[in-house]
């Protein structure tokens, strides 16, 4: 026991420089794993944005037809597995014979087509909280439906669910992992690519892990900033 | 009712044909081997001591031998989905460096590791050793000992049977080319290789569908791994070239452990006959001959 303790190779500054060397050494893997990564999830969130928005919107429609569309597309992308989306649309839309597209493209559909479904329900979740008396004075005015949710309701909605909808897209961020096992070159497969270099896996996955806390960091930044900026005294 | 019958005759003749022919090929190639079943061509040592070997102690204390193996490589490490039996050359490998330890094949528990983890799996001790297709290299020998080589391979090419445009690496430009996440032979193809497309997946056999659907035109990885898919459907699959890298593969120990690894380089050595025989009742169905690699007892 008192040898090994005594042993030379464990000292802990020589352990720092062959992790710090572990990531010089192999900058290139994690600089292009890392920018894949905020493609990815940039792209992805946008439109993940947008398209749960709409589908938010459709879900409090006074039509029923497009009510029970945006509840069918929620059920059912929502209660999917991830991977299995993927699988979907990597090994089962080129079947289709339809337009051919990339591994990023179908990446970036299948993590925006899931991530619109939470958008969706978390929206919705706000626009609960906006007072009723709030859409009857809209349409009091006249506002049409389309007006008086993008003008009146949707903005007190954001408001009262940045929290849960910066979790959603800290979700997104992560779930872009996925993607390394379907052809796209991500944070989530340098792992892979190192171990097959000889680096020591578990420094790699830290390194990983610590950018991925950095890059969270950055978006509870983003949502504290919102907060303090659309703060209302009620 | 009658032709039924005789089918059932003929299949039983033939039945006792082969078990008679299999009997005989026993016999005639065991030599020492004993009347046992002829499928094993090594035998359970007994009274094995490796002083001064952890890995043996750990395997003593247990009562057991944890190998790390493959299981999704038909031909070299391949876990039957149905039965949950293990079979391959990889896996023959393991089980004749089991009985060289004094462990016959139920005293083994087998464990599916795939390639990023095999490092730290030897490392900290979740497995005794490992074989499944690990190439010896100068970075891994920082983290792990080899045994071996017990196997000599290199990069090859699989392609569906009717492709006529690819016959070896030098007609990859423009091709799309599939191969696991990150692996070795991705590697090599992205930086030698700058006018091929790549696709990357989690598991060969991803890339095996891609291809039998016309996503990719070609799989890469070492020409043992791809032999055995093209021997599971050769219908549809075959190996063009030949290989353009070296790769050698040992069994993965744990850094340090000499005696073991001297154990292991001794029963390669001695044991050329047992070697051919292994080769030729798993990969060599495929109809390749092999060569057993020099032991590097560094």
């Amino acid at each position: 026991m008192v040898r090994r303790l005594a042993r030379p190779h464990h000292r802990p500054a020589r352990k720092w420089q062959r992790s710090v060397d572990t990531l010089l050494n192999n900058l290139d893997i994690f600089t292009t794993g890392f920018k894949n990564t905020a493609i990815l999830f940039v792209v992805s969130a946008v439109f993940a944005l947008i398209l749960g928005t709409i589908v938010g919107g459709m879900r409090v429609s006074p039509v029923p037809v497009m009510r029970a569309m945006g509840t069918v597309y929620v059920n059912i992308v929502r209660n999917t597995p991830l991977t299995l989306i993927f699988f979907f649309f990597v090994f089962g839309y080129p079947k289709l014979g339809l337009a051919e597209l990339s591994y990023p493209v179908l990446a970036i559909i299948a993590l925006t087509l899931y991530t619109a479904t939470y958008v969706a329900e978390t929206l919705r979740a706000g626009i609960n909280t906006v007072p009723l008396g709030q859409a009857e004075a809209a349409r009091a005015i006249g506002l049409p439906f389309m007006q008086s949710l993008s003008l009146v309701i949707l903005p007190q909605a954001f408001r009262a669910v940045m929290p849960p909808m910066i979790s959603v897209f800290i979700a997104l961020l992560k779930n872009t992992t996925v993607a390394a096992g379907f052809s796209v070159a991500e944070a989530g497969a340098i792992r892979a690519n190192l171990s097959e270099r000889g680096e020591p896996a578990i420094v790699v996955l830290l390194w990983v892990a610590f950018v991925f806390v950095v890059l969270v960091a950055l978006l509870s930044a983003i949502q504290h900033h919102f907060e303090k900026k659309w703060q209302v005294t009620r | 009712m009658k032709p039924a019958k005789k089918k059932a005759g003929l299949l039983a003749s033939l039945a006792v044909a082969a078990l008679a022919l299999t009997a005989c090929g026993g016999g005639g190639s065991g030599g020492g081997g004993g009347e046992t079943a002829a499928s094993a061509p090594y035998t359970v040592a007994s009274n094995v001591s490796l002083d001064g070997s952890p890995t043996f102690d750990k395997i003593k204390q247990d009562g057991k031998v944890v190998i790390g193996v493959k299981q999704d490589q038909p031909g070299l490490g391949f876990k039957d989905a149905a039965t949950g039996e293990y079979s391959g050359f990889d896996i023959e490998i393991a089980r004749w460096i089991a009985a060289d330890l004094g462990y016959p094949a139920d005293k083994i528990e087998y464990k599916a590791i795939p390639s990023a983890n095999r490092e730290s799996a030897i490392v900290n001790g979740d497995i005794d050793y490992y074989v499944g297709t690990y190439s010896i290299t100068d970075k891994r020998k920082q983290s792990v000992d080899f045994a071996g080589p017990y196997f000599e391979t290199g990069q090859g090419l699989l392609v569906k049977k009717d492709n006529t445009s690819i016959n070896s690496e030098k007609d990859l430009a423009g091709k799309n080319v599939c191969s696991a996440t990150g692996s070795t032979p991705i590697q090599n193809i992205k930086e030698n290789f700058p006018d091929t497309k790549t696709t990357e997946f989690d598991t060969y056999s991803q890339c095996i569908d891609a291809l039998n659907n016309g996503q990719v035109d070609a799989v890469t990885t070492d020409q043992a791994i791809l032999i055995g898919y093209a021997a599971q459907d050769p219908e549809h699959l075959k190996v063009v070239g030949e290989p353009f890298t070296v790769e050698k593969y040992g069994v993965g120990l744990k850094k340090g452990d000499d005696v073991l690894r001297k154990h292991i380089n001794e029963m390669f050595t001695n044991g050329n006959d047992t070697w051919t025989k292994i080769y030729d009742q798993t990969l060599g169905q495929s109809g390749t001959k092999v060569e057993q690699p020099a032991v590097d007892n560094y």
